[in-house]
């Protein structure tokens, strides 16, 4: 491409969106409908894996105290749980919290009211920063002196980890399949474009234009159209959202379901949004212009 | 400068275009190539445009050997031509300047060099108080001129017709055939493709006659002699 070309061929881009208005609308139109899809499945995948990610952490692992240790000596131990890498609090319960703890989940029966403290051990209740890891974690507690006893429970984590996987392969499988439908319908629009363009680009090639410069101006248009496309988009989805997760909360009293706020994923969705925008309008251009650029 | 040797082209559902077409041209020439419809004259044409590859056969087109071109080159090649369409093949949304402009364009020249050159060629060809008109707002022969501008902006080594007058009443087909001329005697070879008889035998120029794919008279005496 050639210095002088440049903004020529940039300006051409930008004249051919409005001066073929109606197959331009139609194009953004496409790309609004296909980005909205496909943000709307993303985001329900990150809301069920932040879900996943929030039950997961009420699974903890609890580490039981040496009987002979003190409640001194049991609290330091903590100091030396909490260094280990992948622990992400250690919460001390003394013997006393733990019989407390006992008596009420037994609905205060008065069959256990005579049980002595010292029946139970002082005890850490561990939550973990990633439970994948978790059978490691459990052999360096258990390494720490002066633990006695670790429970954990592999098979819920594990059940999660595979809930986990299943909603990561289907997400990315339905975008993958989302995108590659995105990036055809909207290929095809442009293809519809280009066709009605079809004697203006063999005039092109008849005056000695070169692939390049005769693709240019498409590139810009399927580009501006793309951004375009993907701004109102991600504006539409954020709408759509935010009246989505006031209706949730608004019907869901016992806070069953926990919608994260578009504020927390709004830098990822608008670098989302415009890369999608961006990869569907200049792909969908370069894969439609090739057939006319065979004359 | 053209020089085509033995040149076949048999298209894919057998029908045979050119069935060995040997010409020469040389630089400065001005020939009229005639024939009747399913002669082959438009075949020549797309061949020496590039537009459809030979079958056999060698063709030199300006210093472009057409039989070994890359795709690549191709634009350059078509660069040393200007060609002129019955149909005149303007862009409808681009006013009269920016049509010639635009030929300028493809071959990177300068803001400062189309604002200079095409007022030059719009007076050359007549046009020069109708730059900011749109093509629809032209009369047929003014959009021949355009289209002859637009082909002549370049300064190609040759200009070829194809039909240049199919769409105009016959004085407007001489005043363009004589836009030609003055072209030719400016320097630039021409080729005109035309089945007009009487046009052609109003100008003393050679004529090559195709039939069949093949040619069946060069005459420079400037008469039809296909017929």
């Amino acid at each position: 491409m050639n210095k002088h070309n440049i903004g020529y061929l940039v300006r051409e881009g930008v004249r051919g969106v409005f001066l073929h208005g109606f197959m331009s609308f139609a194009a953004v139109c496409v790309t609004v409908a296909c980005l909205i899809i496909m943000g709307s499945f993303s985001l329900i995948l990150f809301n069920l894996s932040a879900m996943v990610k929030d039950l997961e952490k009420e699974n903890e692992v609890l580490v039981y105290i040496d009987d002979s240790y003190s409640e001194a000596e049991a609290k330091s131990v903590g100091s030396q749980i909490n260094m280990i890498a992948n622990v992400y609090e250690a919460k001390f319960v003394s013997r006393e919290q733990a019989l407390d703890n006992f008596v009420k989940e037994q609905d205060d029966d008065t069959l256990f009211q005579g049980i002595q403290a010292k029946t139970f051990r002082d005890r850490f209740v561990v939550t973990l920063v990633d439970n994948t890891k978790m059978a490691q974690t459990v052999k360096d507690i258990e390494a720490v002196k002066g633990v006695a006893k670790v429970t954990a429970h592999y098979e819920i984590s594990q059940g999660f980890q595979t809930v986990q996987r299943v909603l990561k392969i289907a997400s990315t499988a339905i975008i993958a399949v989302l995108l590659a439908v995105s990036l055809l319908i909207i290929s095809n629009t442009v293809k519809l474009a280009m066709y009605d363009r079809r004697e203006e680009i063999a005039i092109m090639r008849m005056v000695g234009a070169t692939n390049g410069f005769i693709r240019w101006p498409f590139v810009v248009e399927g580009f501006l159209i793309g951004i375009f496309g993907g701004a109102i988009a991600f504006f539409m989805e954020w709408g759509l959202y935010d009246a989505l997760a006031a209706k949730i909360a608004s019907v869901d009293s016992l806070k069953l379901v926990t919608v994260i706020p578009f504020s927390d994923v709004l830098p990822v969705m608008i670098a989302a949004y415009a890369l999608t925008g961006f990869l569907v309008g200049v792909f969908g251009s370069l894969l439609s212009i090739r057939k006319f650029l065979n004359v | 400068m053209i020089d085509l040797q033995n040149v076949k082209k048999i298209y894919e559902n057998g029908t045979r275009a050119l069935a060995g077409v040997s010409l020469h041209i040389d630089d400065g020439e001005f020939v009229f190539l005639v024939g009747p419809s399913g002669s082959g004259k438009s075949t020549i044409i797309k061949v020496l445009t590039a537009e459809l590859p030979m079958t056999a056969g060698t063709a030199l087109v300006n210093g472009f050997r057409l039989e070994k071109i890359k795709q690549s080159s191709i634009p350059f090649m078509r660069r040393t031509l200007g060609v002129i369409f019955q149909d005149f093949r303007l862009i409808e949304k681009k006013t009269v300047f920016e049509n010639v402009a635009f030929a300028m364009r493809v071959i990177g020249a300068s803001e400062a060099e189309i604002k200079k050159r095409v007022p030059y060629v719009l007076e050359l060809v007549g046009l020069e108080n109708k730059g900011r008109r749109l093509p629809n707002e032209l009369s047929g022969g003014e959009q021949q001129r355009v289209a002859i501008a637009r082909a002549l902006v370049n300064n190609p080594n040759m200009i070829i017709a194809d039909e240049p007058t199919g769409n105009l009443d016959p004085a407007r087909s001489y005043e363009i055939m004589m836009l030609l001329e003055q072209i030719n005697a400016l320097g630039t070879t021409v080729m005109v493709v035309t089945h007009e008889k009487e046009l052609v035998n109003r100008f003393t120029k050679r004529v090559v006659a195709i039939d069949e794919g093949k040619i069946v008279s060069d005459g420079m005496d400037g008469y039809y002699t296909y017929e």
